[in-house]
């Protein structure tokens, strides 16, 4: 064989090899591209993905390019932990993803062992109270979040009952669990607790035990689509509402799919493309023209992830060492000054739990109206 | 007493959508032997040929609703017929049944592919509104859902037995060797069938897709649920399709609501277990026999 034919099938089997080269750090998103949460999924690797193609256009982390890899979860925990295994067999810097906090539950023990941090966007509370010292939230838990939905609920709403439509999936129990003790403990009763399936489409008899119930207020919780799919049948139904939720309810996707029946829906919620605030309204852009749709709250999730990825790596530990990565992440703020990309100030407590200033909003006229901000919890 | 009603009309909203797609079982299965588990798909892909016809070619919704019915008709009926059932079915029943399980996963996979895996919002055909009937609320919606099913029905039941052409569709669906020798036209008949189907389809996509959302997913469902209706009804009887989709949607409703909706999708199986069971032609249908 020739020299010129050895580097020729040499570089085949590199190729062959995955693309990356020895000097590349490894990133792999393993999410929900297919399935019943590909909305989100579909978000937060678009989010993922600008902000690598920034950070390589800029010269990588520590001057390695991102190489990034994605694995397709099809929201199944059976898939999501096959992914895994194979991401763990690539030997990754930093694992971003899932989102659904079903596949996070199935997946974290798997990278907790192999020592590598992992950047969920799963919000179920209990997936900061298993002791996985390698787990970092993007968003809010739903422990953090149901406390401020409540109390609105009480002071701006007036409501004395509540009628609850939720998914009966490890995201939709964690927010139902933490959403009644947070009723309870205001004395507001709940007078419907209806249950529905991840994917569900038709949610005719559903609506109709809501409107049977005659409730102060509506609260829906659930993914994007079934909240779509929800507002749209409680508008056809004649359901007066008010409907309240937390970030899925009022996310873009979620307006974008309901259409009108999204008009009057209120909440809080943790992220939004619409928070006024410049650095998002400057990424909503950049994204927008990147993908041509308005990126929901995953997409932020995702983009801020690998740039506190990158801060953490280059201005914190300086090297690319997992563990010092995660040692490093707990306690850890990141501001604007520290990182523009960040874009809203962040702190990581020592379970990998989240804090941010948060917003409560309304959608008008099919946009997202921020009507308050609220602070951190931790100020 | 209201919430049995909305129920009611909600079920039998979502029934006639089952059976516009289990008639299109029950059609090809007289004319053709025909099994098309692509059915579901059949359903879907028409609400993304108007989305195409709205977002890529610019125009208003119910000239896209016009462009999808032709192109449906077109690929759903006609090169269905032509590249899919004709070659295969001269292998039998079984190579048929499994082409259109390949074919519905080409289908699923090339939405996914070109569209994405997300949910696309979808137009409904009337505002979301209420009226007021004997004193209840009732979604305007499912009424006019219900209404349009009902006169598509009709319109394919007089069409069947009041014309030349319905009368001659009949006949080869009951014995195509004498309607062969009485100098019908079996083959064309046999495709006609295959191009209402695909008019049928088209429909219930119009219809449901504002309510599922348009997804590349959502023919597993209509799909199963409409085979299930046929099944249920009768698979060698169009009213019998009537009345399974209709009896599915109402039970479904109803299951949802005041037993569970976690098991909500095992109720129509149990029922189907026992229509099998106790009346396997099916509650309309006729016993069919074979020489062997």
């Amino acid at each position: 064989m020739g020299r010129s034919q050895l580097a020729f099938v040499l570089s085949t089997l590199m190729l062959l090899a995955g693309g990356a080269s020895a000097a590349d750090v490894k990133l792999v998103y393993i999410g929900e591209i297919s399935g019943s949460i590909a909305v989100s999924g579909g978000n937060f690797r678009d989010g993922i993905i600008l902000a690598v193609e920034e950070i390589n256009a800029a010269g990588g982390i520590l001057k390695e390019k991102i190489a990034l890899s994605q694995l397709d979860t099809q929201t199944n925990p059976g898939v999501a932990r096959s992914q895994t295994q194979k991401a763990i067999d690539g030997d990754p810097y930093v694992v971003l993803g899932p989102i659904f906090s079903g596949n996070v539950k199935a997946t974290m023990q798997m990278l907790q062992q192999a020592e590598i941090p992992h950047l969920i966007g799963g919000e179920a509370g209990e997936l900061t109270a298993l002791g996985d010292r390698y787990l970092f939230r993007t968003s809010f838990g739903q422990q953090i979040g149901m406390p401020k939905i409540a109390n609105y609920i009480r002071d701006e709403l007036k409501a004395k009952t509540v009628a609850l439509i939720w998914v009966n999936n490890d995201f939709g129990k964690g927010g139902r669990d933490n959403l009644l003790k947070q009723l309870a403990e205001r004395n507001i009763k709940l007078v419907a607790d209806v249950s529905t399936e991840s994917g569900q489409v038709d949610f005719a008899a559903d609506v109709v035990k809501l409107k049977a119930a005659n409730a102060d207020a509506v609260f829906v919780y659930s993914n994007e689509e079934e909240c779509a799919r929800i507002m749209r049948e409680a508008r056809k139904q004649g359901l007066k509402g008010p409907f309240v939720g937390d970030t899925t309810l009022l996310s873009q996707k979620t307006i974008e799919l309901a259409g009108d029946a999204a008009n009057g829906v209120q909440g809080h919620v943790g992220l939004t493309a619409d928070a006024p605030i410049p650095a998002v309204a400057e990424f909503t852009a950049k994204f927008q023209k990147r993908f041509n749709y308005k990126p929901d709250h995953n997409g932020i999730k995702g983009y801020t992830a690998v740039y506190a990825v990158k801060y953490v790596t280059e201005k914190k530990v300086g090297k690319f060492d997992r563990k010092a990565f995660a040692q490093t992440m707990h306690g850890l703020t990141i501001t604007p000054q520290d990182e523009p990309a960040i874009l809203i100030e962040t702190t990581w407590d020592n379970t990998g739990e989240i804090d941010r200033i948060s917003f409560l909003a309304e959608v008008v006229g099919g946009q997202q109206k921020i009507t308050k901000i609220l602070p951190k919890l931790g100020k | 007493m209201a919430d049995i009603l909305q129920l009611l009309v909600a079920g039998l909203a979502t029934g006639a959508i089952y059976a516009l797609v289990a008639i299109g079982f029950t059609l090809l299965w007289q004319t053709s032997q025909t099994i098309n588990f692509a059915q579901g798909e059949f359903v879907m892909l028409p609400a993304f040929f108007v989305l195409i016809g709205t977002g890529y070619f610019g125009l208003s919704f119910w000239p896209a609703v016009a462009l999808a019915t032709v192109v449906s008709v077109v690929v759903l009926g006609l090169l269905f017929k032509r590249l899919i059932v004709d070659p295969m079915m001269r292998h039998g029943v079984l190579p048929l049944v499994i082409a259109t399980i390949g074919l519905a996963i080409f289908f699923k996979e090339a939405v996914r592919e070109f569209y994405g895996a997300d949910a696309q919002p979808f137009p409904p055909v009337v505002a979301a509104t209420e009226v007021t009937v004997f004193g209840v609320a009732l979604a305007l919606q499912s009424l006019v859902v219900l209404a349009i099913s009902i006169a598509a029905v009709v319109a394919l039941q007089l069409f069947l037995s009041g014309t030349r052409t319905g009368r001659c569709m009949q006949a080869c669906a009951q014995n195509p060797t004498v309607a062969r020798l009485l100098g019908i036209p079996v083959e064309r008949m046999i495709l006609y069938t295959f191009l209402i189907n695909a008019a049928l389809v088209t429909l219930a996509a119009i219809l449901i897709t504002p309510i599922y959302l348009a997804k590349f997913t959502n023919g597993e469902w209509l799909g199963l649920y409409a085979f299930i209706a046929a099944i249920i009804g009768g698979f060698n009887q169009v009213r019998g399709a009537i009345v399974g989709g209709l009896l599915l949607g109402v039970i479904d409703n109803f299951a949802a609501a005041y037993l569970s909706s976690q098991y909500r999708m095992a109720i129509p199986l149990l029922i189907l277990i026992v229509v099998v069971l106790v009346r396997p032609q099916g509650l309309l249908g006729r016993i069919e026999e074979r020489t062997v």
